[in-house]
């Protein structure tokens, strides 16, 4: 019950403030427009590189708002009535991060395939590439909700998040690109999915006791 | 009223010392509240008013002493957070949100449901009302603290911590506050108060932060 009033609070508050998921989606499409004129219009060149640019960029998209995940209510006085809500800490995390997912991993998804057409992605690779956001995304939001936790308070906090989460979405982004690569190639990229979700479950596992440790820190 | 889980029960904190960016705020604090009871927090700026309010929430763990809710240590900070309700110099209200829709979140993450008529008779006793569908980004100072007021009319708990309640409120306001209280501590409530000033709150207890500070140099040394 606490998990939905929370994750449909947020909801309405991203409908209503939609300048953060929109920037978030603005970024994503932009930066990935850019490769084609940086790197030429040849079509084979731009499909070799494409599953590659597509997560790198939504990497960097979904980190432009992660710092803001639980920054807000720590600085209006949200995140102290939260954890005095009675509410574990772990599912108000857990919700956080379903919102944040559902209001920026949820529309890259969807925007994906539009933005691979752009960049000469064979169309074997769209399915894959969708499906490999799906399971990745997840783990993007799970994870850097923890390190967004972990810098509440310090100054430079954007700067410190990224350093401190980029190194650990490595294993995202050679799982979720090499599906993508699999499947351009006519292989099957069902093994790559598989550790994708591996990931998840894993992220899932783990992160709700990382990060109920670092919010409770942070309101000391 | 009240939860089962949450019945009002004496609280209190023995020997409770607190630190605070490294300084010591203050040692050997003790206090007792019974059911009904309120105390007044005094002290000059610093004393550690909003420290031990804090501490009192959970919210920070004190370097000595215990707190206690019965006969009971306050151990299980997600329980003791179930007893009370805490309003502090942040409002934790989003502007995006309406007046009604804000305490009607509160409502229903600490109640499990949304009890209309609970969230409007919280409005109605902070003479919030007639700005129930108003967007909050378009209250003032004075609004603001009243909504926030609001929250812990509309879920009560037994313990009540509030951090300068009094604060940007009219005459009329602060006799709502007044009211609220009273009501409150008429049920078995207990509530605590930071305050200069609490003409609001009668019958209370005062403890003076002063008596416990710990006395710091005035200059550094070189054991510093």
């Amino acid at each position: 019950m606490g998990f939905f009033t929370l994750v449909g609070r947020d909801l309405r508050l991203a409908v209503r403030q939609s300048g953060d998921s929109l920037t978030v989606i603005a970024f994503f499409a932009i930066a990935t427009v850019l490769f084609p004129f940086g790197v030429g219009p040849e079509a084979a060149v731009l499909a070799r590189i494409s599953a590659g640019v597509v997560w790198v960029t939504a990497l960097l998209a979904a980190l432009l708002s992660l710092d803001r995940i639980f920054a807000i209510d720590f600085e209006d006085g949200t995140l102290d009535q939260l954890v005095l809500s009675g509410q574990p800490l772990a599912v108000v995390y857990l919700a956080k991060v379903a919102a944040h997912w559902l209001t920026t991993g949820v529309p890259l998804i969807l925007l994906s395939p539009i933005l691979a057409v752009t960049l000469q992605m064979p169309a074997e690779g769209y399915g894959p590439l969708m499906a490999a956001l799906a399971l990745g995304t997840p783990t993007v939001s799970l994870i850097g909700a923890v390190g967004a936790a972990l810098v509440l308070g310090t100054r430079r906090g954007g700067v410190l998040l990224s350093l401190l989460i980029l190194p650990l979405y490595i294993p995202v982004l050679i799982f979720g690109t090499g599906a993508v690569e699999a499947a351009i190639i006519g292989r099957s990229p069902t093994p790559m999915l598989t550790i994708l979700s591996g990931l998840a479950v894993l992220a899932l596992s783990l992160s709700p006791w990382a990060a109920s440790a670092a919010l409770r820190q942070a309101v000391e | 009223m009240f939860k089962d889980r949450a019945k009002p029960e004496p609280f209190s904190g023995k020997d409770l010392g607190c630190r605070r960016g490294g300084r010591l705020v203050f040692a050997g604090l003790n206090f007792r509240l019974d059911p009904g009871g309120a105390l007044v927090l005094r002290g000059a700026n610093g004393s550690g008013k909003t420290t031990l309010l804090r501490l009192m929430a959970g919210l920070s763990q004190p370097t000595a002493g215990k707190l206690a809710w019965g006969d009971s240590d306050v151990e299980d900070a997600e329980l003791h957070a179930t007893r009370l309700r805490y309003v502090s110099h942040l409002d934790a209200i989003k502007p995006a949100q309406t007046v009604a829709e804000n305490l009607a979140f509160w409502r229903a993450l600490w109640r499990r449901d949304a009890d209309n008529n609970s969230v409007g008779g919280a409005l109605t006793a902070m003479g919030l009302s007639h700005l129930a569908d108003y967007p909050a980004r378009h209250l003032s100072a004075g609004q603001r603290h009243r909504l926030a007021l609001a929250r812990v009319v509309a879920a009560p708990a037994p313990l009540w911590l509030l951090d300068e309640p009094g604060n940007a409120l009219d005459e009329q306001s602060l006799n709502a506050l007044s009211q609220i209280i009273s009501d409150h501590r008429a049920n078995g409530g207990m509530v605590v108060v930071a305050s200069h000033g609490a003409a609001f709150v009668s019958d209370a207890q005062v403890l003076d932060l002063g008596k416990f500070a710990v006395a710091h140099p005035t200059h550094w040394s070189d054991e510093l």
